[in-house]
């Protein structure tokens, strides 16, 4: 029977199935951070068990991580508890780590892949909803929750039910100054938050194709902000390219019989989607949301909607609970809107390519008086990569602020976070109320309009920059 | 696990879409260690921010099956949420649509989640509304809501009901099938990739 490739990467994980009862899905890595996985080893404790893997276990501190003064004990008591809880953990199970200062710290999803832990068609999952980003690899990457960590811990395998599968094809050529960011939020914005539920999500079609490895990550990342079990992408050169050289990629001939394997990940010609969604490249433009939920989203020169105006009534209230939230008016244009904050980073937007984007944007300018710019690297790595190449200099001398690896502004766990009614432009993926720091207001953007952001104060496309010369 | 059969309370409507799991319990809540007190968090922006939301309006204290708009429960996979909304004192959410991990998490705390067509809820809503003190019955014996003459079914599947009935934990179900683990692991490629030993670089 022809499968897709989501179904062949499960298929070949199946450790037991029988009728009326969930399969036995075996996972071939698990990630761990410090916030959804104490309560698993407290279970695990309670139950005299132990991590049946540790070799298949990797853990890091992310989301309690302070972005200044990172060698120091974390000043927060209760973040701290939370991190010091996980370094007891993994000592007492003997697992592996990356705490803060060592070389491999950084956001669970960006080290993942960057350590070459990620690899096609491998199950991944994580106590976080962000794990699709793995995807990218052509992997079946999800997130858990606790009960589910704790599972994973004890037996490496989840039981699972078999997702519906679903396509969104992207043919043709994005317009210059549009991105993997601006794709993804056009199609949440298209299919809604709750447009994927229950399915796994392939990204298909030559816009993808010609995507970087971190670009796919990008897209893949925000599958769950469109209701999906999880995202992926086909493997192909542009994955081996990435992966090849990697600490933990396979070498020799285990790469080679590792590539032979990859070849043979993708969807067959007849196979069957249960929902297919088609998107065309070229009439994609930068995108932006406006409200307090990821599928709230229009093209930048769009202006912010009137909810009288939509018919659902459901959408019609959100829509009018959004825009009292957000402190917006129907009908303003959405590049007239000044932002406070522009926040880069996130396991969204916080890897090298990202970085590269905003420095070439704000090279030589200057950030706007009314607006302070975080840039913040996914990872330790990625930090030292940029400093090598000397961005940290070009944001520094425009103005921003350069910070140490984590999750930082995406969510208020750590010190960088909004203030009430403060309004930020940020390149993570959750505009949720107060995720940000309570009271603050969220726009979900691209690294390149977060740049054009950045230097202008109010929401701007990367190409109106060129036209002001700002 | 606690065993969940039938239960019987009243009821709180939750007219909104797409409530976000960060809505349920903000981050700040998320760095506790422990499985329970998280009360405290429960929809805290709201409660703190809107006077006349539901879950402050003295008709309403008491209760514990919650009736939500679609999309309920989007966002982070975060089973605090779930712990929250139990430490509330709620053992039900109401919802036409659920997010996938929301609802998975629920079911492997003991949260009931029950799918019903977004009329029902509707027609529930109005009931609610009219007389907050009704008492709703959720009973997953016989598969149904019930409440004044009204019976809705609905349906959820067969292994997660059992497990629910018998207030089974997954684990110790998973381990009854030690030697497949086994068997499974025995033939995996030698090349996937390992944590440990850390390699040299
Ligand atoms: S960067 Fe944001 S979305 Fe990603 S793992 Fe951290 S908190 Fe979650």
């Amino acid at each position: 029977m022809p499968k897709t490739l989501a179904e062949k990467v499960y298929d070949a994980h199946v450790v037991r199935s029988t009728e009326g009862e969930p399969d036995l899905l075996y996972i071939d890595l698990h990630l761990v951070h410090e916030v959804t996985s104490p309560q698993a080893f407290d279970g695990l404790r309670a139950a005299g068990r132990t991590v049946r893997r540790p070799d298949l276990t990797m853990t890091t501190e992310d989301h309690n991580v302070p972005t200044l003064d990172i060698l120091k004990p974390i000043a927060d008591p209760i973040s701290r508890a939370q991190v010091d809880a996980l370094r007891r953990n993994t000592a007492e199970f003997g697992l592996r780590t990356a705490p803060m200062g060592d070389r491999d710290q950084g956001i669970v999803h960006v080290i993942g892949p960057q350590l070459g832990l990620t690899q096609p068609g491998m199950t991944i999952v994580c106590g976080d909803s962000h794990t699709s980003t793995h995807g990218a690899f052509g992997a079946l990457a999800f997130g858990i929750g606790t009960s589910e960590v704790e599972h994973v811990l004890a037996t490496q395998t989840l039981p699972q039910y078999r997702a519906k599968q679903m396509s969104v094809t992207v043919d043709g050529e994005l317009p210059p100054g549009v991105s993997a960011k601006d794709v993804i939020l056009a199609v949440i914005a298209e299919i809604g938050t709750g447009g994927g539920q229950g399915h796994v999500i392939e990204y298909r079609g030559s816009a993808i194709r010609a995507l970087s490895m971190e670009a796919r990550m990008t897209i893949c990342n925000m599958s769950i902000e469109a209701g999906a079990k999880a995202g992926l992408i086909a493997p192909d050169q542009t994955t081996f390219d990435y992966l090849a050289g990697r600490p933990h990629a396979p070498q020799g001939a285990d790469w080679d019989a590792a590539v032979a394997y990859w070849s043979t990940l993708t969807t067959d010609e007849d196979a069957v989607f249960d929902r297919e969604v088609v998107l065309d490249a070229a009439s994609l433009a930068p995108f932006v949301t406006w409200g307090t939920n990821p599928g709230q989203g229009l093209p930048l020169s769009a202006s912010v909607p009137d909810p009288a105006q939509i018919a659902d009534e459901g959408d019609r209230r959100a829509a009018e609970q959004a825009l009292a939230y957000m402190g917006l008016t129907a009908g303003t244009p959405l590049s007239e809107i000044a932002v406070d904050t522009v926040f880069v980073g996130s396991c969204t937007n916080g890897r090298i390519e990202d970085l590269r984007v905003v420095a070439e944007a704000v090279r030589g300018r200057k950030v706007a008086d009314s607006t302070r710019l975080l840039v913040v690297p996914g990872s330790v790595q990625v930090k030292a990569q940029a400093e090598a190449e000397g961005l940290d200099r070009v944001f520094t001398d425009a103005g921003a602020e350069w910070r140490g690896a984590g999750c930082s502004m995406c969510l208020g766990m750590n010190p960088d976070q909004l203030k009430p009614g403060e309004r930020s432009a940020s390149t993570s993926n959750r505009n949720f109320q107060g995720r940000q720091g309570k009271g603050g207001r969220t726009h979900l953007v691209s690294p390149a309009v977060a740049a054009a952001t950045a230097l202008t104060g109010k929401l701007t496309a990367p190409a109106a920059l060129e036209k002001t010369g700002v | 696990m606690d065993a969940f059969t039938t239960h019987t309370g009243t009821a709180v409507p939750l007219r909104r879409t797409n409530v976000d799991t960060d809505q349920i319990i903000p981050a700040e809540y998320l760095k506790r260690i422990t499985r329970t007190g998280f009360e405290d968090g429960l929809f805290v922006a709201w409660r703190t921010n809107e006077p006349d939301f539901v879950l402050n309006l003295p008709q309403f204290a008491g209760a514990s099956i919650l009736v939500a708009g679609p999309d309920f429960g989007t966002g982070s996979s975060r089973e605090h949420a779930v712990w929250a909304l139990m430490d509330g004192g709620f053992r039900v959410v109401i919802s036409s649509r659920f997010a996938d991990i929301f609802r998975n998490n629920s079911t492997k705390a003991g949260l009931l989640t029950v799918l019903l067509p977004q009329e029902e809820v509707e027609a529930l809503w109005k009931a609610i509304e009219e007389d907050p003190s009704l008492a709703v019955t959720v009973d997953l014996e016989n598969n149904s809501v019930r409440y004044a003459a009204t019976t809705v079914p609905f349906s959820i599947d067969a292994y997660t009901r059992w497990r629910l009935l018998e207030g089974l934990d997954d684990v110790g179900l998973t381990e009854r099938h030690l030697g497949d683990i086994e068997a499974f692991e025995a033939a995996r490629p030698s090349w996937l990739p390992r944590t440990l030993p850390a390699p040299a670089r």
